[in-house]
């Protein structure tokens, strides 16, 4: 069941966040070099650290899948992948404000996070079209997970090379911003951190929770409807859970799709 | 090579606000989109109960082949 | 278990020689390739209108031309075997399933080189500055590693998107940004090379780092490969 710590993660995340806020607002000082804009970077960073280890995540999810053939791993790896697709708009959209306020420009090729964020996305923004490009979904969840393991291992190394290579040739007149943080700046960072990543947390567990709630009615319907379901099988890009009737748990074996 | 500005306080707010706002909007959104899903979910399985409810009531076994 | 070495390099013979033979009998990939690169330079030419090219231009054109050729023929690699039954067959033999991967890897680099005795020479006419051959030694070795890095992600790729219903678009757009990296490597490690003031010294960094994400990326598809082929 993954509904079950759900409440609390949520209420747990809430309260950090709301600290979060407060904190940076009120008590971190403003940035000598910055100003008031540096306040963007408590969200931007986090939001890039926690998108960068969800991707990793899905890529490790998915080496579970192939070793244990269990759909459940495969969820996982998906809604992984989903949400962290989801954060990486949000790295890329505070990103360019910020680039905008710092810089003056939407876009620049000298801020590391931006370009190899570039990139990732639009290496997974393939995920779900290559999922439902194949109709089979036991060959779906095998080819999916294939994708994720070697998107996954692209993601740290495509980070550091993006790193090197701007260094290289944009070497920044101010130092790195997210390092040698004094004090104040510290504490709001690490906590900012961690509000992000038990937010993510959350959300990937409310959506683990609604596709599984989704499988166990797809399970009851094909109990009950039976003969009488008329509903055509639809091509999906989601990983289909097989729910044991006895349990109502959702089981090992590769889904079987739709109802018919 | 571009040096970083100092920008004012007052210039400032509208990027800080935009980019808070923008990132709430995008969490937000992502909740609509499960909300949608949830309301499903409850639509189906209201669908569900009629169904054995009429079956039930019909006399058959809910669970019948 | 699959029997000692000999028996592999047996498969791995047979295989190769019935990769030569479909493409000679088909010509369905080289070819197109090799023409591809060199209206690509055409195209460049008129585009940036320019006369000459040489350093960074010169080398990032050149990487650009032989990315979008090579992923033409990553698309093709795996089509003769996924439309003719040809997994099928391979898989009902007693051979070792990594002998496979080997066999597209090889087929690929050959695809390559073929297409890059066509496109450097048709680059250094058309479109290169300075000399080509001063320039060639250290060329060569960005060619080999960047080669490298084209074969190891495109056989992946390959074998991933040809049983999807749309393969000729989800080939490129997979195998592109994860080529990103060898793009950008071998770009940076050629542009002095290619340098308007003769032939300079190849970078080591960029040329360590390609040569690692080769490595990795190689250890990767050798992995994953054969979870591909099941069924």
């Amino acid at each position: 069941m993954y509904g079950k710590r759900l409440r609390a993660l949520a209420l747990t995340t809430f309260a950090a966040l709301t600290l979060t806020l407060v904190l940076a607002f009120f008590w971190a000082p403003n940035d000598a070099n910055q100003g008031f804009l540096q306040k963007i970077f408590y969200l931007h960073v986090p939001l890039a650290i926690v998108t960068l280890c969800g991707f990793v995540y899905g890529g490790v999810a998915a080496i579970m899948h192939l070793r244990t053939r269990d759909s459940r791993w495969d969820m996982r790896s998906y809604v992984a992948i989903h949400l962290s697709l989801v954060f990486g708009v949000g790295v890329l959209v505070t990103g360019s404000i910020w680039a905008k306020g710092s810089w003056g420009v939407w876009w620049d090729w000298s801020e590391p996070t931006l370009v190899s964020f570039l990139l990732i996305m639009l290496l997974y923004a393939t995920y779900q079209p290559l999922r439902f490009a194949i109709e089979d979904p036991e060959r779906q969840a095998r080819y999916a997970s294939v994708f994720a393991i070697t998107a996954g291992a692209f993601v740290p190394i495509n980070f550091v090379i993006v790193r090197l290579s701007t260094a290289y040739l944009h070497p920044r007149v101010l130092g790195d911003i997210s390092a040698n943080l004094p004090g104040r700046f510290q504490v709001v960072f690490y906590l900012s951190l961690i509000s992000i990543a038990l937010l993510w947390i959350t959300l990937w567990r409310y959506e683990m929770t609604s596709k599984h709630a989704s499988a166990q009615l797809r399970a009851l319907r094909r109990l009950l409807a039976g003969d009488e379901d008329d509903a055509l099988p639809r091509r999906s890009a989601v990983p289909t859970l097989s729910v044991s009737v006895e349990g109502g748990r959702a089981g090992g074996t590769p889904g079987v799709g739709a109802s018919r | 090579m571009i040096a970083l500005l100092e920008i004012p306080l007052h210039q400032a707010v509208p990027y800080v606000t935009a980019a808070y706002t923008a990132f709430f909007a995008l969490i937000l959104i992502y909740l609509a989109i499960m909300a949608g899903k949830l309301s499903r979910i409850e639509r189906e399985l209201g669908e569900l109960t009629e169904l054995a409810a009429r079956r039930r009531a019909s006399g058959e076994e809910p669970d019948a082949p | 278990m699959s029997a000692g070495a000999p028996q592999n390099r047996v498969v791995l013979g047979a295989l190769l020689r019935k990769e030569l033979r479909v493409e000679l009998r088909s010509f369905s990939a080289v070819p197109a390739m090799s023409l591809f690169s060199v209206t690509t330079f055409v195209l460049f030419h008129f585009a940036l209108q320019r006369n000459a090219l040489s350093d960074d231009l010169a080398s990032g054109v050149l990487w650009v031309t032989l990315l979008f050729a090579a992923v033409l023929g990553i698309n093709r690699l795996f089509v003769a075997d996924a439309e003719q039954g040809g997994f099928d067959g391979f898989l009902l033999s007693p051979a070792d399933r990594s002998v496979l991967l080997y066999s597209k890897a090889l087929t690929l680099l050959a695809y390559l080189l073929v297409l890059e005795l066509v496109a450097v020479p048709a680059f250094a006419l058309l479109l290169l500055g300075p000399a080509l051959w001063p320039a060639l030694p250290g060329l060569l070795v960005v060619l080999a590693l960047g080669d490298a890095g084209i074969v190891v992600i495109g056989t992946l790729v390959g074998a991933l998107a040809v049983r999807t219903s749309v393969r000729d678009l989800l080939g490129p757009m997979i195998s592109l940004p994860l080529l990103v990296p060898v793009l950008l490597c071998a770009a940076r490690a050629g542009a002095p090379v290619l340098g308007a003031g003769g032939a300079g010294a190849l970078p080591l960094r960029w040329l360590v780092t390609l040569a690692l994400y080769d490595l990795v990326f190689g250890l990767i598809t050798f992995a994953v490969f054969d979870f591909l082929l099941e069924d």
